[in-house]
């Protein structure tokens, strides 16, 4: 099992570290980040100068390797639009990112275990799909979309909720339906199917030969076992919902890390986008990580795979 | 099964429920006498000296104060922090400074803030980031407790324009004390507003700054606090308009303002910009597009194009058709004697005939208002000239038009809102990277006007430059642009071509 973690926790950070690689080239490929930051009507001397502060004046590489260095020694700079060190910048941030997150999470959740049950109960009946309806719409429709959707309903239409911001846990409520209905169907569709298998298996047939009650069947000793790979899977779709607030946190302006993402691409605020960057794709890693040490500790043939 | 199905309906009714009963519902806050204002980009820098965005310009006329104030309607200057001011010779200019003035932290005004904060900017190390704006100072010298001297590098006509714009006054000993970085987390200023919470990119609030000296020429303010909250996405902020979360947002787009004022809780207000949409037409000697150093072809490109049903269909309320390359209202600025070149689609065909051109393909970059680009396009192909679009990011374009690859460009100037020709034409045709024309008795005359301070030989020299670009039809002047804000109903507002939200001058109905 040691050896195990620690060959997938080598994995993950040469991982972490190809993707920190491939966003700082892919960044400089966007365009002159002198003359973006410079604006409108600068003068080519303002821009030597910005070249000249910021040193991109040196070749890429040279420029990778200094940022990576000064990375590995916890300085993550300083943003060119905000003129803060990055990492408090981003620590601040992340509060209102998790928060979402995790709530999406639960929600998401909280849809998906219920509805996946009864599709696999009433398989192949108007429940499963209704169910199954619902699935296809959380997963086809664009969640900017829906979220605009839910903003004329819930703000316009019924006054209930604020627009945008995140003062009061009502300013939450709109983007976690939004994500986390996104976020739904994976879920579902993996509870139905686990459901069905289990519902089958002869342990089942026994607890009812044994005439347990329905919902105990359900709930004691089939969603127990249908649930295991929904953990893993969980892990997995926080780094996604963590990822995917950027579009959802812009919308309802959420000043979170996904926000913080948005701006930092629009100002061309590199080292911002960098640490960012970095950081999404090392706790995704390591949630992957996680999902997978859990997966071969519920099942060990996963180990020597 | 039941139970957990009424556990989960149970969870979303109470959620919703929780939702309606502790939501209040966010009307217009004439009660609290406070101005939410949505904007959709975040200064990089409170501090006026460091940020080019328009909210960083619209916070620093609210929180700060200039030597001089230009009246926006008459454009009369008038003194704020200065009382008079006199030009001495050509590069020096001496000011008497206002007594009694106090800053938000309570130090008091004099000779050393304004000594200081000039110098200050003055010099390049301090990397001021729009160094077009200040690095025509040489320096400041204090002449006594209320006496400055400013002297110039070099003659520069318009100093007192930039001294009524962006270059504010700061307090000298917090500045010293605390630079740019202190004056960005905690902003201290001297005008109608002082910044009492900012959260850099998400909201700053803005609260009536009580012992704001009398006589200023900005009017007492009446609104009592501002907040000013950064949203990002444009339906978003139309969103909070409609619910009632803000009360005021800008730059919203024609079509969407016209649908706005069927709502009555809004009120949907237009108003000419200092923005002005013109095209650039490659005339050079090797031009990518020979045709175009013919001046009958260029002259048929102007009369292809109905200026007036541009303005009137997709350009919007407050924009006027323009006969020259400048805003009307800057200094110099005139169409006086200028060729004019009114819609004749028939008359542009004459043109080219004689010219000897057909099938005319040439290339036209643009940045931005696309449908524009897509209009011009579409008159240019009635009179038989095919026009293919490239649309680019504004640093491409500018690349593009400098390293002599544009023919044809859809451009657009705001000018810093400098009211001075001299920080618009000159950009485009006194052979700067930009020039695409290069004429060099405009680029002689457009210098005279820079580097003269009598304003009667300005005022020709530059008259005479827009009439050489305008009969030799070097560019087409379009219009200005237009820009709709949407606002509470209950809200007085006014729009400016400078495009700065004075919320001193709100109220309430």
């Amino acid at each position: 099992m040691l050896g195990f973690i620690l060959k997938r926790l080598g994995l993950a950070l040469l991982v972490a570290l190809a993707v920190s690689a491939i966003a700082f080239f892919l960044l400089r490929l966007t365009g002159d980040v002198a003359v973006a930051i410079a604006g409108e009507g600068a003068r080519q001397a303002d821009i030597e100068l910005i070249r000249k502060t910021y040193g991109l004046d040196r070749p890429v590489v040279i420029q990778y390797l200094d940022w990576l260095w000064k990375t590995l020694n916890g300085d993550l700079g300083t943003s060119i639009y905000f003129k803060t060190n990055v990492a408090p910048l981003i620590i601040d941030k992340l509060p209102v990112t998790l928060i979402l997150g995790l709530s999406s999470l639960a929600l998401a959740l909280a849809i998906s275990i219920p509805l996946g049950v009864l599709a696999a109960i009433y398989a192949n009946s108007w429940i499963d799909r209704v169910a199954l309806a619902i699935a296809v719409v959380g997963q086809a429709l664009p969640n900017f979309f829906f979220a605009l959707i839910l903003v004329m309903l819930f703000s316009i239409t019924l006054r209930w909720l604020p627009v945008s911001g995140s003062q009061t846990w009502q300013h939450y409520v709109m983007p976690t339906i939004a994500l986390g209905y996104y976020a739904a169907p994976a879920f579902m569709r993996l509870i139905r199917a686990g459901m069905i298998e289990v519902l089958s298996a002869d342990y089942v047939r026994t607890a009812r030969a044994k005439g347990l009650p329905a919902h105990k069947i359900i709930f004691k000793h089939a969603l127990r076992n249908a649930v295991v790979p929904v953990v893993a899977l969980a892990a997995v779709q926080l780094g996604f919902l963590l990822g995917g607030s950027v579009v959802i946190e812009t919308i309802f302006a959420l000043d979170g890390l996904g926000y913080l993402a948005y701006q930092s691409i629009t100002y061309k605020d590199f080292p911002v986008m960098q640490a960012v960057v970095l950081l999404l794709s090392v706790v995704y890693v390591l949630l992957t990580l996680l999902a997978d040490i859990a997966n071969a500790w519920l099942d060990p043939r996963i180990r020597v795979a | 099964m039941l139970g957990m199905n009424r556990g989960f309906a149970l969870v979303l009714t109470s959620v919703v429920l929780a939702g309606t009963a502790l939501s209040t519902p966010a009307w217009a806050q004439k009660a609290a006498n406070t101005i939410r204002f949505a904007y959709d980009q975040a200064p990089e820098s409170v501090d006026p000296f460091f940020n080019n965005t328009r909210i960083g310009v619209i916070i620093g006329a609210n929180v700060w104060d200039t030597l001089v104030y230009r009246d926006p309607v008459t454009n009369e200057y008038k003194g704020q922090l200065a009382t008079s001011w006199k030009q001495v010779d050509d590069r020096t200019i001496d000011f008497d400074l206002r007594q009694g003035v106090k800053f938000h932290n309570g130090e008091e005004f004099d000779a050393d803030d304004v000594v200081y904060t000039l110098n200050f900017i003055a010099r390049p190390e301090n990397k001021v980031v729009t160094q077009g704006n200040v690095n025509w100072i040489e320096k400041a010298e204090k002449l006594d407790k209320y006496k400055v001297r400013l002297t110039t590098r070099e003659v520069f006509p318009a100093a007192i324009e930039y001294l009524a714009g962006p270059v504010v006054i700061h307090p000298n000993e917090y500045y010293e004390k605390v630079g740019p970085k202190g004056q960005n987390e905690k902003p201290v200023g001297s005008g109608p507003y002082k910044v009492t919470n900012y959260v850099p990119g998400k909201s700053i609030t803005l609260e009536l700054n009580k012992d704001y000296f009398s006589g200023s020429p900005k009017p007492r303010a009446r609104i009592g606090k501002v907040e000013i909250r950064f949203i990002p996405d444009r339906q978003t902020q139309m969103a909070e308009a409609l619910s009632g979360g803000v009360d005021l947002i800008m730059n919203v787009p024609k079509d969407q303002a016209d649908q706005f004022k069927t709502v009555p809780t809004l009120q949907v207000v237009s108003g000419e910009t200092m923005r002005i949409v013109f095209m650039q037409i490659n005339a050079l000697e090797n031009s990518p597009a020979p045709a175009l150093k013919d001046e009958r072809v260029r002259k048929a490109i102007i009369h292809a194009i109905d200026r007036e049903a541009m303005v009137k269909n997709i350009v919007g309320e407050g924009s006027r058709v323009l006969n020259t390359i400048c805003f009307p209202s800057q200094f110099g600025c005139t169409d006086e004697g200028a060729a004019r070149y009114p819609y004749d689609p028939a008359k542009a065909k004459a043109l080219l005939a004689e010219a000897g051109v057909s099938n005319l393909t040439l290339d036209i970059v643009a940045y931005r208002e696309r449908n524009q680009t897509e209009a011009l396009i579409g008159y240019l192909q009635r009179v038989g000239i095919k026009t293919n679009l490239r649309f680019l990011q504004y640093a491409a374009m500018r690349e593009v038009v400098s390293s002599n690859k544009a023919m044809l460009t859809h451009q657009t100037w705001g000018s810093f809102s400098v009211n001075d020709v001299s920080a618009s034409t000159p950009n485009f045709f006194a052979f700067r990277s930009e020039d695409i024309t290069r004429d060099a008795a405009v680029r002689d005359l457009l210098n005279k006007g820079n580097n003269s301070v009598d304003p009667e030989i300005r005022k020709d020299a530059y008259r005479r430059a827009l009439k050489i670009i305008a009969d030799k039809a070097y560019a087409v002047p379009l219009f200005s642009l237009s820009t709709y804000y949407v606002a509470s109903k209950d809200l007085v507002f006014k729009p400016y071509p400078d495009e700065i939200v004075r919320f001193w001058e709100m109220s309430w109905k």
